[in-house]
């Protein structure tokens, strides 16, 4: 499976790139663009939007089903990933770079400490 | 639960990546890589299906044609040898048992290939309405596997395959010929829109067949393609789905498909007099296609709003890899067929553009 070790992961197949100033990217996993099919829509968040941790931020559509997208920590978000608009397959073929689905600002980085890393997050993963 | 009944092609399926699920108590590929790439490739080159799980039933006997003529909506005994048809098989009170296609296969002989799910109903409901009729009814699903080869370059793939004249091939029209060594019933039907065929052919030369007919269309960028795209394929043509824009409760009228059902014949077929009396009394509701112009896909079982109202459910729902856009059907008190229609979609109010099918130009 391919799960880069840079960065945090979530029982719900998100992940979580910390990128400095306390701002971070998020993301589904390659295990979750997988399950889902051909992703169709990607509701985009709107930019200055506060989450509470676990709260849906958005929405992944596929052929098969829509579901929502859950905000791993306390987040405000920077900027939606706007080429996913008109290209949201981009999700399926890029999950972990090209395919981020929102830039975030983290209200409290120690809640960083939840999140699980890829070996743990490899064990959840398993077909 | 029983276990999942297997096609003949499974272990073929299953060694081309296919994402198998249960459907009609089958194990199904409702894709192999991509159920996007998969509707592209029927509508720009040619993909081959494993429809294997499909009922066939056949109808044999002197008396055929008018039993068939007693049972199905659309004219049996106005058949030529060697040609299919579409119909609907009705309860009395206008409600549909299943659609279907008959081949005539002999002046006394006829085939039947049913929906999955229904094949064992459909089988009852024809015996128990056998009456006097001199016929045997037998369901002969065993004995076929199906396969179908469907866009633009069937027939150039097909000839690398088969002696067959193929452009003597009409549609709507079969042939019993050879097909790379396999003999087997060459129907040019399908359920995609596109240019196709439906082989029926003996299960233990179905996987022969599909890989004789892979390696034929590889030059021709044939892709295997699944349960998926032949959903938002037969959507996009506008075709009903059992289930969806035809059911029990959803009868030919309100389903728009009168031109399958002939009230003119002479036969008395179950359900005659329902759906003259729906016809002449204007039904109450009505299938509707709309488009949506946006992205999210309206799920089925949405309610349908107009003016705050619910006036409808939506029945299908899919993303249109040709328009780019979600498509579907829904079924909406005729009253209100031409308001402003709706539906909540995540907490907001979103238009359903009403349009009359196919969605795309078809070319079968």
């Amino acid at each position: 499976m391919n799960l880069p070790e840079d960065r945090k992961y979530t029982k719900d197949h998100e992940w979580l790139k910390v990128l400095g100033n306390d701002e971070a990217l998020l993301g589904i996993t390659d295990f979750a663009q997988q399950s889902l099919g051909d992703i169709t829509y990607v509701e985009i968040p709107i930019d200055g939007d506060s989450f509470e941790a676990g709260a849906s931020f958005g929405v992944v559509e596929s052929v098969k089903a829509a579901s929502d997208l859950y905000m791993p920590v306390d987040a405000e978000i920077v900027e939606g990933n706007q080429n996913l608009e008109d290209a949201p397959e981009v999700v399926n073929q890029s999950p972990f770079d090209d395919g981020w689905i929102a830039k975030v600002k983290l209200t409290d980085p120690s809640q960083l400490e939840t999140l699980m890393d890829a070996a743990s997050y490899a064990e959840i993963a398993k077909e | 639960m029983s276990e999942l009944r297997k096609t003949p092609l499974h272990e073929f399926n299953v060694a081309n990546e296919a994402r198998m699920v249960d459907f009609a108590g089958w194990s199904m590929p409702v894709q192999y890589q991509s159920i996007i790439e998969e509707h592209k490739a029927t509508r720009f080159s040619a993909s081959l299906f494993d429809v294997s799980h499909m009922g066939e039933a056949s109808i044999e006997g002197p008396e055929a044609a008018a039993f068939l003529d007693s049972v199905l909506t659309n004219d049996a005994s106005s058949m030529e040898i060697g040609q299919a048809m579409y119909s609907l098989m009705c309860y009395e009170h206008g409600g549909v048992v299943d659609d279907l296609l008959v081949y005539r296969i002999a002046e006394e002989e006829f085939l039947l290939c049913l929906n999955a799910s229904n094949t064992d109903k459909d089988v009852a409901w024809l015996s128990g309405n056998q009456g006097s009729f001199d016929v045997d009814i037998s369901d002969v699903s065993d004995s076929f596997s199906l396969l179908a080869l469907q866009g633009p370059e069937t027939m150039k793939i097909l000839k690398n395959l088969t002696t067959m004249n193929l452009e003597d091939l009409g549609y709507y029209r079969f042939q019993g010929s050879d097909v790379a060594g396999v003999s087997c019933l060459v129907c040019r039907t399908g359920y995609t829109g596109e240019l196709g065929v439906e082989v029926f052919v003996a299960p233990n030369d179905a996987e022969s067949l599909a890989r004789s007919i892979l390696a034929a269309g590889e030059p021709y960028g044939v892709k295997l393609a699944g349960l998926g795209a032949r959903d938002s394929l037969r959507l996009e043509a506008g075709y009903a789905l059992y289930g969806h824009e035809i059911s029990e409760t959803i009868s030919p009228v309100q389903a728009k498909l009168m031109w399958a059902v002939k009230l003119k014949k002479e036969a008395n077929f179950i359900g005659k007099k329902a759906i003259r009396d729906e016809k002449e009394a204007g039904p109450k509701r009505r299938i509707v296609f709309f488009k949506t112009g946006g992205r999210p896909i309206v799920r089925a079982g949405t309610p349908v709003l107009a003016s705050n109202r619910d006036v409808g459910t939506v029945v299908s729902g899919a993303f249109s890899p040709i328009l780019n856009e979600a498509i579907g059907s829904a079924i909406v008190e005729s009253i209100h067929e031409d308001a402003r229609l709706s539906v909540d979609m995540r907490g907001s109010d979103l238009l359903l553009i009403p349009t009359k099918p196919p969605f795309v130009e078809l070319n079968p």
